[in-house]
């Protein structure tokens, strides 16, 4: 599988704000990507940095095996994207906004092509309606049928299901899915619900306050058997320096804390490992699983309900 | 480029508000036609007031459709850059406030060719709304009031002129003075752009662009020599009434007009240049602050 985005330590900053910091993450062909924290984590900003929105503060990003600064006209003709709410010229009728952007896309638009694609998205019955008499679902069902009718190879979803109803969230999955199964999309999806990426995605990484927490594969990360361990030592550095060296390497989390994430049966041998490293460790956290780790980032910053809503 | 400029008056086209500034200018002017039609004739007694025993003219004739519109243009020129305004500054600042500027960025378009296409459909629209005045104060008042020779009142230093034109030398001054006020209204329009795109909604680029005209007209508009010298020349609201300059026809040694000249061509060309440089200073702008743009809304 070859990597659809490279993101290397990435970076923004607004005036003394780090709403991205140092940043890095890897995005497959095919995989669908779950791109998971709590509201002002940084997800928004880094998904406008990678559709330019926002020029990052340091950092570089490739799409397509190309560097997005300098490819960017060619990079954004494959991607396609719904960022936050699905906000389309509201004057305009359903079939003018299509039209226009698939024209702003390099598309020869034909009225075919326009109502095959609002045919996908169930709106071809209100194909002339202005878009200020649709509800949130229709808009947001727009809001796919614009970001999907150049038949862009990465598809960027910004909280998509944000507003919906639960047949409307229903629906948002499904269509996620049959574009990564059937048709062999990329799709990045962010969302602040565990339970929104777990459904769907094969990949993902959680961030908090614009760092890399945890980054892996959806099961291996919310299978029950593994847990994150926290670290503390005297020298964290050198301690993480020794592990990196050491067959615990592997299972080390690229974030500030040392953190491993690993099978619980392995914790024992970890800690005898450590001791016999000569690693002065003041203490070993495993009481962890993935989910309570995000319950606690969230809890930390009074964010509860983001977690309550898991069992949508 | 071309198709995108396509898509861009489309989109101006079917916004109801752009519709407004054609109707206020239709009103206007027909308020006008009506006023004069009904009593033009105190209007010019007034005006002829001063020089009823030096200069003799059919005053009856003198109110047609030439100098009806030469009235309406003095009038209306000055109000026109708020409705230009009412669209330039909606250009990016409406799209932020919708939300589509993120979309818009988001697709294989370059910002400086988002900021050029948003600038030439603001000068199309300054362009057709131009062409609707001339159809409406020139046209249709030589349809309501027929033609005839113009006459030109003017303040002048101290002392006030009334100039004639002959009728068959008033028709290319019009075309010049609307071409000239396209450029000195297209000025409006770069810098309704430029104030658009520090804006998430179009009001205050809207209002920032009236406070600024107004401001500029009034500073133009003072008589002090410090003033004149310094600060008068760099401002775009000194040329905005430059297009009464093909008006002013120019006259021999012994006081009579010259039929297709000009009183003072190198100013008006000095003026237009002045008012072109300001359009390139207020676009290249535009592009450079849009590409330093981080896009938030």
């Amino acid at each position: 599988m070859s990597p659809i985005i490279e993101v290397n330590n990435l970076s923004k900053k607004f005036k003394d704000i780090h709403a991205v910091n140092d940043l890095s993450f890897t995005v497959n062909e095919g995989d669908i990507y779950g791109f998971l924290g709590q509201n002002g984590a940084g997800k928004s900003t880094t998904i406008r940095m990678l559709l330019t929105l926002i020029k990052p503060t340091a950092g570089t990003i490739n799409l397509f095996g190309k560097k997005l600064s300098t490819h960017r006209s060619e990079i954004l003709s494959k991607v396609g994207a719904v960022i936050e709410k699905p906000d389309l010229y509201k004057y305009l009728s359903a079939y003018d906004n299509l039209s226009i952007f698939a024209k702003m896309s390099g598309l020869k638009v034909t009225k075919q092509l326009l109502m095959q694609q609002l045919k996908m998205v169930g709106l071809e019955e209100r194909a002339k309606d202005v878009v200020r008499t649709f509800s949130q679902g229709m808009k947001q069902r727009l809001g796919i049928a614009v970001a999907l009718i150049h038949n862009p190879a990465l598809i960027v979803l910004d909280e998509p299901t944000n507003g919906l109803d639960p047949q409307g969230i229903a629906d948002m999955r499904n269509l996620i899915l049959h574009l990564s199964r059937e048709m062999g999309k990329t799709v990045l999806i962010s969302s602040h619900l565990l339970s929104e990426i777990e459904l769907i995605a094969n990949r993902m990484i959680i961030i908090h306050k614009g760092k890399k927490m945890v980054e892996g594969v959806v099961t291996t990360l919310l299978d029950p058997a593994h847990t994150l361990i926290e670290i503390e030592a005297v020298n964290n550095t050198l301690t993480k320096q020794l592990l990196k060296q050491s067959k615990w390497g592997v299972y080390i989390q690229n974030n500030p804390a040392l953190q491993l994430m690993m099978n619980k049966a392995d914790v024992p041998q970890l800690v005898n490992d450590l001791v016999a490293m000569g690693v002065q460790l003041l203490s070993v956290n495993s009481s962890h699983s993935l989910e309570n780790y995000f319950l606690s980032l969230t809890t930390q910053s009074g964010h509860v309900e983001a977690f309550a809503n898991r069992a949508v | 480029m071309w198709k995108l400029l396509q898509i861009e008056l489309f989109k101006i086209s079917k916004r109801p508000r752009t519709y407004i500034a054609f109707v206020a200018v239709a009103a206007i002017v027909f308020i006008f036609q009506f006023a004069f039609k009904a009593d033009g004739q105190s209007y010019m007694d007034l005006m002829l007031q001063s020089v009823k025993d030096t200069f003799s003219f059919d005053r009856v004739q003198a109110i047609n459709g030439y100098f009806m519109c030469y009235i309406v243009l003095n009038t209306l020129l000055i109000q026109v850059p708020i409705l230009i305004a009412l669209i330039a500054a909606d250009s990016i600042s409406g799209e932020a406030n919708m939300g589509t500027l993120r979309l818009l960025i988001s697709k294989p378009i370059s910002r400086t060719q988002i900021i050029l296409v948003k600038f030439a459909a603001a000068t199309i629209f300054t362009i057709f709304l131009l062409l609707w005045m001339a159809i409406t104060a020139l046209f249709l008042s030589l349809l309501i009031f027929g033609a005839g020779d113009m006459l030109v009142f003017r303040s002048k230093g101290d002392e006030s002129q009334i100039l004639l034109i002959t009728r068959d030398d008033i028709m290319w001054r019009y075309y010049a003075a609307f071409a000239y006020a396209t450029v000195a209204l297209t000025v409006i329009a770069a810098l309704s752009l430029l104030l658009s795109i520090f804006a998430e909604n179009s009001i205050g680029p809207i209002i920032a662009t009236v406070c600024i005209v107004i401001v500029c007209t009034i500073i133009s508009n003072i008589n002090v020599p410090i003033i004149d010298k310094n600060i008068k020349p760099f401002l775009f609201t000194s040329y905005l009434v430059g297009w009464k300059g093909f008006f002013y026809i120019g006259t021999d040694p012994d006081g009579k007009t010259i039929k297709g000249s000009l009183e003072n061509w190198p100013a008006i060309r000095s003026s237009l240049l002045i008012l072109i440089a300001h359009i390139f200073i207020l676009v290249t702008a535009s592009v450079v602050v849009f590409n330093k743009k981080d896009i938030l809304s």
